[in-house]
């Protein structure tokens, strides 16, 4: 091999620390999946550190947030007494490990427009994000999963090409407008379905009552009792959770039919068409089980994804989620929220990545360290 | 030799990207890419010539036979009607081509420059530079494209966008989502092959550390980046639309820009007006799929094991194994990859089979 400096690593392959660790791994054959666990949870450290630090010098560099919520509306001597109140007079890097201190606590700032907590947003109305995200996986699993199956069994036919195609639009179509189209055609046009909101201010009020709220509308409708509540809510969730759902259905379908494609030429589906397994059985069973690995761990990056469509969706369907709350910052102009939540959002997507690594890791032993 | 022009090179016309694809592939796969070829060629004509196609200005409100009213139907006078604001749907349309088109370019050259160079000196040198570089460009892989648009988008512009100013804001808070993909690529492919022979002999020539960057490793590593061209022009489009969205585009009388326009029909669908949503929308859909649909086409005609099945015997020894996948199945033995960097680092002519 070369001699050089650059050249000495080469052996070890293009991933410089994966593969070794594996390796390694491989030799110590116990104990392996807690110390993935607990490697991958070191790991998230760093991640959130580099967006949180990300985020806040980008922010900061275009100057303090004050100036940038009020500056037309003071004189600049309100605006400097406003200025040193806040601290944002002090030297940036101070400001900067105070922060980081904060963010250690738990405590991601206060916004200026309403003077509230950004975690305070977070317990408000994550949950509603939460629901809709929910929603529109399953609405994703419910069209991409089939969908993908058919379009690897018939590939390179007719019905591949139109579910491919299907597949780009859904990815073309940009959330928002899905959005629009869909409360045109469903809330307008054919008037079946509400135009926006989480529920109608009558199930709200009956929900308002509940003594232990979880702010999860379908949970909260359940326990009222009332079928019309629950229905309710369900209608208004229609709309929305389609418009992203189809975003990420694209992705499954594409996904699916990838893998399924990779599978239905293995050896053991020659083997089990040989003994006389059924195409029905063969797709459903033996080549769409091991497809389902890559998914899982697809999943984790769909959730950034999930998350930049929510807030487009929950804009779009007034749905009054942290997507919702943060367009309404950003109208405001109000960049402390904005931080504040996108650094929260960051952790999110950190832990969520996290927890979706390990369920991977759960299914499939060749994820490991 | 006399047919040295010849057999250097495959002829002048199957070497234009996107010609030799075509004639390589059959059935439904030429189909897609033809049509993705045609909804792209209209998307460029829209934009070059909008000041003749667009019966009037982006942010014209009135012509000699006075206002234009806002959110008239269609009409002969304005065919896809006029919106809340009172400009003509048909001409924002045409015009927002051009915003969309020009967005991509910059932000797309932007990243591609950044990017390689980035990937090119982390995974050529190695070191902490490239752990840092690496642990960085994941997390900012990792995290939603939007918001990391949105807070660059505050960064540059303040939120607010002026005609050329918003265009570069839209652009540079794209690119630095784009940067990491093509770090990532150019990265694997800098850390495959620096390992290979031809550099190693280029090494012992006597060729510097630059050198050898750019001219054996660079021009090896490039064989993806068309693929992720078109799918990062289409994601372009689509945070750009995004970003409009949320308000934070470009002003109406700066350029047109679609999602703006989407943004303003938000309330017009509540009333059952139709026109204003309708079109900007199915503009970004259509641009978005025809992009899409030849990067998809490109991307199937590189590889093998998804290529039209009866292309695959026909044109087997023309195509490396390629993939979009950083440090994916790249290392194809006696591929074509190796073929051509021989030709490259000789400089001369090796033939390469077509």
């Amino acid at each position: 091999m070369t001699t050089t400096v650059t050249g000495a690593k080469a052996p070890t392959g293009p991933e410089p620390s994966a593969p070794a660790s594996a390796r390694r791994r491989r030799r110590r054959s116990s104990g392996g999946l807690a110390r993935y666990i607990v490697i991958r949870a070191v790991l998230i450290l760093p991640t959130i550190f580099i967006l949180v630090s990300l985020v806040f010098f980008l922010m900061r560099s275009t100057g303090d947030p004050i100036t940038a919520a009020l500056g037309g509306r003071l004189t600049p001597d309100q605006l400097a007494v406003r200025i040193h109140a806040a601290g944002y007079d002090r030297p940036l890097l101070v400001q900067y490990f105070e922060y980081l201190g904060q963010i250690f606590t738990g405590n991601f700032g206060t916004t200026l427009s309403d003077n509230q907590p950004v975690t305070e947003i977070l317990t408000h109305y994550g949950s509603a994000t939460l629901e809709l995200a929910f929603y529109s996986l399953i609405v994703a699993f419910i069209v991409g999963i089939p969908l993908g199956m058919v379009a690897a069994y018939f590939r390179d036919r007719g019905r591949d090409a139109a579910l491919r195609v299907f597949a780009i639009l859904c990815y073309a179509t940009p959330v928002f407008f899905a959005g629009l189209l869909l409360k045109l055609i469903f809330s307008i046009w054919l008037d079946v379905l509400p135009v926006a909101g989480r529920a109608s201010t009558g199930s709200e009020l009956q929900m308002e009552l509940l003594p232990h709220k979880t702010g999860i509308y379908l949970i909260d409708a359940f326990q009222t009792g009332s079928m019309a509540v629950v229905g309710d809510v369900l209608q208004h969730a229609v709309l929305p959770a389609v418009a992203l759902g189809l975003l990420t259905a694209g992705v499954f379908l594409r996904l699916v039919r990838t893998n399924v494609i990779g599978t239905l030429s293995t050896d053991y589906v020659d083997a089990a068409r040989s003994r006389g397994v059924g195409e029905f059985r063969l797709v459903r069973k033996h080549a769409y089980r091991p497809a389902l690995i890559p998914i899982i761990t697809v999943i984790g990056l769909q959730i950034a994804l999930l998350l930049g469509g929510a807030v487009l969706t929950e804009t779009t369907f007034e749905w009054k989620g942290l997507g919702f709350e943060l367009a309404h910052y950003l109208q405001a102009r109000d960049f402390v929220a904005v931080q504040g939540m996108v650094a929260l959002l960051a952790v999110i997507v950190a832990v969520t990545n996290f927890v979706v690594d390990i369920i991977a890791a759960l299914i499939d032993p060749r994820v490991r360290y | 030799m006399p047919t040295v022009s010849v057999s250097r090179k495959r002829p002048l016309l199957s070497r234009i990207p996107v010609v030799h694809q075509v004639r390589q592939s059959v059935g439904l796969q030429r189909g897609m890419l033809l049509a993705g070829l045609a909804i792209t060629g209209i998307f460029l004509i829209a934009a070059f010539f909008a000041p003749a196609i667009a019966p009037y200005g982006f942010s014209q409100l009135h012509d000699a036979s006075g206002s234009f009213g806002a959110q008239q139907p269609p009409s002969p006078a304005h065919i896809w009607g006029t919106t809340v604001g009172g400009y003509d749907v048909f001409s924002r349309v045409v015009w927002g081509s051009q915003t969309a088109l020009g967005v991509i370019v910059v932000s797309v050259v932007l990243s591609i420059f950044a990017g390689i160079f980035l990937g090119l000196v982390s995974g050529y040198f190695g070191g902490w530079l490239d752990r840092v570089l690496v642990v960085v460009c994941d997390a900012v892989y990792a995290f939603p494209s939007l918001l990391l648009a949105i807070v660059m988008s505050i960064v540059i512009s303040g939120g607010q966008s002026k005609l050329w100013g918003g265009i570069l804001a839209a652009a540079i808070s794209i690119t630095v989502v784009f940067i990491p993909q093509y770090f990532r690529v150019i990265r694997a492919e800098a850390v495959r092959i620096k390992a290979e022979a031809y550099v190693e002999s280029a090494r012992v020539v006597g060729a510097g550390n630059g050198r050898i960057m750019f001219r054996h490793v660079l021009r090896n590593a490039t064989r993806t980046l068309p693929l992720i061209f078109t799918l990062n022009s289409s994601e372009a489009i689509l945070t750009l639309a995004g970003l409009g969205f949320l308000g934070f585009g470009i002003e109406p009388t700066a350029a047109s820009e679609w999602g703006y326009d989407l943004n303003k029909a938000l309330s017009d669908v509540t009333s059952g007006i139709w026109w204003t949503a309708l079109y900007p929308g199915l503009a970004i859909v259509l641009v978005v799929l025809g992009v899409t649909l030849v990067g998809e086409s490109l991307n199937d005609l590189a590889d093998p094991r998804l290529r039209g099945r009866r292309a695959v015997a026909k044109a087997s020894g023309d195509v490396a194994e390629t993939s979009v996948v950083p440090g994916g199945t790249l290392a194809a033995p006696g591929g074509v990859g190796e073929l051509e960097g021989a030709g490259l680092l000789g400089d001369d002519g090796i033939e390469v089979r077509s």
